[in-house]
């Protein structure tokens, strides 16, 4: 039996009968990461005898009756998210050294469960870029072609989920960030309403924008992940005051009557065929299964959404960055005076994209540019999140492609900063609108994965859950892994 | 409206961020391009529409003001740079 590449349920079932234990699952897995790292490279660091302990402990846990679905099983954590006592570097040399005193919201509910962390992921510096080629350390490979990317910039967890290494990972998405290497890398991958999980212990990037979310082979995992870290935190004062479902009961196969659009906005010219024909036919099985697709729906606000995400997320970041200066923890330069050490502090400490972004963020909100830069941005956010408000009266979801390409090669897309934006054309308007997203596989190009894109109304998870299991039944993309040519 | 070289040293001084020339001139071509994209959000009229900062219906969330535990002195030192005995080490920051 492939231990690595079981389910989060598959794994659960077998742990709770005795089938297997913890101890052994986690040792598969940790084997399973040493082989695969050196051409991967989907960790930042590897927590070996943490996840041992864990994987100790959980098995005494199942022995006493008293596990959940996630109980024993290995999962990797995106690098931004603090994690006591283990290095989370945000893969930046900025916070190379960092050792956080204090756990995730997140990790202490996926700890409270008894998951066992097997390591943090890679990822593009500060979660800025779309290939985790930002990353200062090292690019992680997609499992499906090591030439290519996997995806950004929770990169290293679609890679590990991708690749076997892990049955799932928290991830984050301020851009497309979950669901965008979700796509790339042919597995499942949701953005939460924004609000929904908790951000305390998320390093910040762009404070109205950043959601984590998990990444996993199927729809069910998803819905088992999101029913152990959504729900109100009292410690994150974004947070919705709401009390989740259980997002297992949204598990039915039934889209009948369900109303689709499909927006003409998101086919558009530089797509790659290949990518539009695997959507559409994916479309095409969901109206077979009984929903009601208007092909023609419009969101004629959404090719403004770029332009107002790169003012609105570098504005926030160029504020939730200012913070690194050296003085309390974090890389910190000498200088002669406070100011030059500052200044060496961040000139040594952040990276290319990281510096191009607080830059555009300052110049946005300065004296002189801010009404026509950031306020703008901000207007048009209305518009958009009004126009999608005004789409869910008419449609349950909207669908059409995560990406407008499969999979690049590494290097491909780092000459050009605009190049590397215009990957997320699709997913931001989503984190613009605070709404949830997924990405679920269906089908291949060239070989490569493509990802179908489902967008709901805030706190619809449930509708977005359905159609994913709905469509997922009735393939069979979720069953097919990487060759072994790594 | 592309940036000249005194808007980039400008910017990196709000920052407090030093550049080598060549990030400099790589960052005033890089901008200059990207700031380009922007004019697309001038086609929209958006006379009296109220800007958004926040996408959830939440607004000052408050606690009471109740001491709670947090974190010991040893942790919040933990990561310190430069530390003299309780405390965070640093430069002068008001000179005489």
């Amino acid at each position: 039996m492939d231990l690595h590449w079981l389910t989060i349920h598959e794994a659960s079932r077998l742990l709770q009968t005795r089938q297997v234990s913890s101890v052994e699952l986690t040792r598969a897995c940790l084997q399973r990461i040493e082989a695969l790292e050196p051409a991967l490279k989907a960790f930042v660091t590897v927590t070996a005898d943490l996840a041992l302990e864990q994987a100790k402990f959980a098995d005494q846990r199942i022995a006493r009756g008293d596990a959940t679905p996630l109980t024993g099983i290995p999962v990797q954590i995106k690098d931004n998210m603090c994690t006591r006592g283990v290095p989370t570097t945000c893969s930046s040399r900025m916070l190379q050294n960092f050792v956080p005193p204090y756990n995730a919201t997140v990790v202490e509910r996926l700890f409270a469960q008894g998951a066992v962390m097997v390591g943090k992921g890679n990822m593009d510096e500060f979660a800025m870029g779309s290939s985790t080629e930002n990353s200062a350390f090292f690019p992680t490979h997609n499992p499906w072609d090591p030439e290519r990317v996997p995806g950004g910039s929770s990169g290293g967890a679609a890679a590990a989920v991708a690749g076997g290494e892990v049955a799932y990972a928290l991830g984050s998405d301020t851009g497309g960030s979950i669901r965008q290497p979700a796509s790339l890398c042919g597995i499942v991958g949701l953005k939460p309403t924004y609000g929904l999980v908790s951000r305390y212990g998320l390093v910040a990037f762009a404070s109205s924008l950043d959601q984590i979310g998990p990444l996993t082979r199927d729809v069910t995992d998803c819905a088992l992940v999101l029913n152990a870290i959504a729900g109100h935190d009292p410690r994150d004062s974004t947070s919705i005051p709401t009390t989740p479902p259980d997002y297992t009961r949204a598990l039915v196969p039934d889209v009948k009557g369900l109303r689709i659009g499909v927006p003409r906005e998101f086919f558009v010219q530089g797509m790659e065929p290949g990518v539009e024909e695997a959507v559409r036919q994916a479309v095409g099985v969901l109206e077979g299964l009984g929903a009601q697709v208007d092909w023609n729906a419009s969101l004629s606000y959404a090719p403004y959404a770029l332009a107002v995400y790169y003012i609105l997320a570098p504005s926030e970041a160029s504020a939730n960055l200012a913070r690194y200066d050296g003085a309390k923890y974090g890389l910190s330069a000498d200088g002669p005076t406070m100011w030059e050490a500052m200044e060496r502090t961040k000139g040594e400490g952040f990276g290319p994209e990281v510096k191009r972004r607080i830059m555009l963020g300052t110049y946005a909100l300065s004296s002189g540019y801010y009404d026509a830069f950031y306020k703008k941005a901000q207007q048009v956010r209305t518009l958009i999140s009004g126009e999608f408000q005004q789409a869910f009266e008419r449609y349950d979801a909207i669908l059409g492609p995560v990406s407008p390409t499969v999979a690049f090669r590494l290097d491909e897309k780092t000459a050009d900063p605009v190049q590397m934006y215009l990957n997320d054309i699709f997913t931001i308007p989503v984190n613009i609108a605070g709404i949830p997203a997924m990405s679920i596989p269906c089908g291949f190009s060239d070989g490569l994965p493509v990802g179908l894109h489902l967008i709901a109304r805030p706190l619809g998870e449930e509708t977005l859950l359905r159609i994913a299991y709905a469509y997922e039944q009735a393939t069979a993309w979720h069953q097919r892994h990487p060759q072994e040519a790594i | 409206m592309p940036l000249s070289r005194e808007d980039v040293l400008h910017l990196a001084s709000l920052v407090r961020m030093s550049l080598t020339p060549q990030e400099v001139e790589r960052l005033r071509e890089q901008l200059s391009n990207i700031l380009e994209q922007f004019h697309i959000l001038q086609e929209l009229d958006t006379t009296g529409v109220p800007p958004t900062g926040h996408s959830v219906p939440v607004q000052n969330v408050m606690r009471e003001d109740e001491v709670q535990p947090s974190l010991s002195q040893h942790d919040v030192l933990a990561n310190a740079p430069r530390r003299q005995d309780a405390f965070f080490r640093v430069h002068v920051v008001l000179e005489e």
